[in-house]
């Protein structure tokens, strides 16, 4: 997994290449947490993510909690796969997905 | 059929998807069917991981087979740990907010959802669990 980090203090973008799962959500999550103070708009882009498990499932909601506090949080360019994981899991009603 | 034993820890994960993966590619399983057999191979591996030996060490075996007509994939995890039967948790409510949402279960839970056939089985001292997708 490549995870590529854009912030200017108040967005802050996060690019995630590869699989999300259990080995590498914990990479994901240290990225957040070393970023997401101050952030009131916070970017996903997945153009480039394979898929996700529920350890990227795990990681994605604490940043929507955080997200729902302080601002906003909005995930781009998820393809049929981690759709599908959206989709059963019921997060396609959790998070804005554009 | 194809097997494959490897100590159950968490970083084993990969070793253990490289092996499912090499063995679906030369299926010609597509690459959609592909990663919903990887998420779930993912779930059932980790689970294990996590509560069959109790922080001791101890194997999983990993058994691969394939059918023709209709064309599907079938596979097992074997471990010799306490009895433990993942089936039998409650599905998670996947209508809660993200407030009260919790991701306990949810694993398993899309193990059930994106694979045609789950058993479980206790025998011989061993947790035997299998999925079977259609391709």
């Amino acid at each position: 997994m490549d995870i590529k980090v854009h912030s200017d203090g108040r967005k802050l973008n996060v690019e995630v290449k590869g699989r999300l799962d259990t080995i590498t959500a914990p990479e994901l999550e240290s990225k957040l947490k070393e970023n997401i103070s101050g952030i009131t708009e916070l970017s996903f882009d997945f153009s480039a993510l394979e898929y996700v498990s529920s350890a990227g499932l795990r990681v994605l909601l604490s940043a929507q909690k955080i997200m729902n506090k302080q601002g906003s949080m909005v995930i781009r360019n998820v393809n049929d796969s981690v759709m599908n994981v959206f989709d059963v899991t019921g997060f396609i009603d959790l998070l804005t997905i554009e | 059929m194809k097997s494959f034993t490897i100590e159950a820890t968490t970083t084993g994960l990969t070793q253990v998807l490289k092996f499912i993966d090499y063995e679906l590619e030369s299926l010609n399983c597509e690459i959609k069917v592909q990663y919903q057999i990887d998420v779930a191979v993912e779930e059932i591996y980790v689970n294990i991981v996590s509560y069959a030996y109790n922080g001791n060490k101890g194997n999983v075996t990993i058994e691969i087979s394939s059918e023709v007509n209709p064309k599907s994939v079938t596979i097992s995890f074997t471990d010799s740990g306490i009895p433990y039967n993942p089936l039998e948790k409650k599905d998670p409510d996947i209508t809660l907010s993200a407030e009260e949402r919790s991701i306990g279960g949810l694993g398993i839970y899309m193990v059930k959802k994106s694979m045609d056939y789950v058993s479980y089985d206790y025998k011989d001292g061993k947790n035997i669990f299998s999925i079977k997708k259609y391709l």
